[in-house]
């Protein structure tokens, strides 16, 4: 019986593990809120490491197209807007990265996978900034985009994740209204400044689409961040979300939309869009968009550069408190 | 990257924020300083830049003892059985507004 009692441990002990995630799943579908320190499934504790690793990482490395332009803002009033807008990105990263430590990872080997390159952020920020509509196409798009992604990631499974969510979506309206506001005054200027507007928007219009990933029968993820509660709308219905609201919006604000398939179907009363071209999509993602090297190289330096400050607070954190020991 | 980089982990903090006008002070998130000091600027910087806020407590992450999930059954038991602990199970004469 010594092979038979064996085979029985081993089973009763994969079934547990089987029921553990049965019960999981169970308490995810009936949307409660899953905390650090209960069980869950090592594909649960995966899958939010690397989502949430990027998204921090997205919010980190975004500030770089918008940083480029903080010294030739064209006004006070908007050179304070961005300052403060890229400081709340740079928050943003924080409240993420803090949560994602709730997961048993520390933040120096989670940024460490960004500088070395194993972990990934946002295509959209390999893009470069080559004209000041862009920073208004960045906060009506980019950040537009990032809202309808992070309003459903508030009601998320993981309640770290969806407080720090609540947290970001609080701050993120302000960022898509000064630039919406940069957009429409762009649009309502000169020929010149008008011209300035459409081009930006011919440049950002395809690669904020992109931003929602891939079409849902082609996204490999989707389908167990969704069993996770992790995600709860599909790539697709929020993409169209953001088409349906922008697609209007483009018009008011007199832009033309650079998609010559674009139509309204009365039937399912939504936007049709013509094809994204996903090959610029995976070229970005392979390393090959116009600033992936650049923007790296520039958190790298950032790096180190800010070595000198870390080792210099630490040593003065040990020199004071072997100083209080003696007291 | 060069690989000499492996830096000593800076001690973690739990940040709790009083908003103005709120009772208590609120879990918000932690952050990484190398003593308390530089942990209540980093704290403000990160999570008090925008609200209202009345006070900022950072406390070091290793110093917090918290319940395990497991144990959490036994030590939250709502104790619904002892009804003793309700006004209702008390009786007056008048069944007044004070009932
Ligand atoms: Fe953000
Ligand atoms: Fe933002």
């Amino acid at each position: 019986m010594v092979e038979g009692h064996f085979g029985r441990t081993t089973r009763i002990r994969a079934m547990s593990e089987e029921q553990r995630t049965k019960d999981f799943l169970s308490r995810i579908d009936a949307k409660e809120t899953i905390e650090p320190k209960e069980w869950m499934p090592e594909r649960y504790r995966e899958q939010l490491v690397r989502m949430m690793s990027q998204h921090a990482h997205s919010e980190i490395v975004g500030m770089l197209p918008e940083g480029n332009w903080i010294t030739r803002a064209p006004s006070l009033r908007r050179k304070i807007a961005l300052i403060a807008k890229v400081q709340d990105e740079a928050g943003h990263g924080h409240y993420i990265y803090s949560a994602v430590e709730t997961l048993g990872v520390s933040r120096e080997e989670v940024y460490r996978k960004l500088l070395d390159g194993s972990a990934k952020y946002s295509h959209i920020f390999n893009y470069p900034t080559t004209s000041w509509a862009d920073i208004g196409m960045i906060g009506w798009l980019v950040d537009g985009a990032a809202i309808i992604n992070q309003t459903m990631l508030a009601r998320c499974s993981y309640g770290p994740y969806a407080r720090a969510m609540l947290r970001i979506c609080k701050e993120e309206n302000f960022h898509k209204k000064q630039g919406m506001e940069i957009v429409s005054r762009l649009c309502r200027g000169t020929a010149a400044q008008k011209a300035m507007a459409q081009e930006s928007f011919d440049r950002w219009w395809w690669p904020t689409l992109m931003m929602f990933g891939l079409p849902d029968e082609k996204s490999k993820n989707t389908a167990e961040l969704m069993q996770f509660g992790i995600k709860l709308r599909s790539n697709d219905e929020l993409r169209q979300r953001f088409i349906d609201m922008n697609v209007k919006q483009a018009q008011e604000f007199g832009l033309t939309i650079p998609d010559p398939d674009l139509y309204f179907d009365e039937d399912s009363g939504h936007w049709q869009i013509g094809p994204i071209p996903w090959e610029e999509f995976f070229e970005v993602l392979k390393g090959n968009g116009p600033c992936n090297r650049e923007r790296l190289d520039a958190k790298i330096r950032a790096h180190e550069e800010g070595r000198w400050v870390r080792e210099a607070a630490s040593a003065f954190a040990e020199k004071r408190a072997k100083r209080r020991a003696k007291q | 990257m060069p690989d000499t980089d492996r830096e000593k982990e800076t001690p973690l903090w739990e940040v709790f924020v009083q908003e103005a006008g709120a009772e208590a002070h609120q879990h918000a998130g932690s952050i990484h300083a190398t003593d308390a000091e530089l942990a209540l600027q980093n704290a403000r910087d990160v999570f008090a830049r925008r609200e209202t806020i009345k006070s900022i407590w950072v406390v070091p992450s290793h110093a917090i003892t918290s319940s395990q999930p497991e144990d959490e059954p036994a030590l939250f038991d709502a104790a619904s059985d002892k009804i003793y602990r309700h006004p209702q199970f008390y009786k007056t004469e008048k069944a007044s507004d004070n009932d």
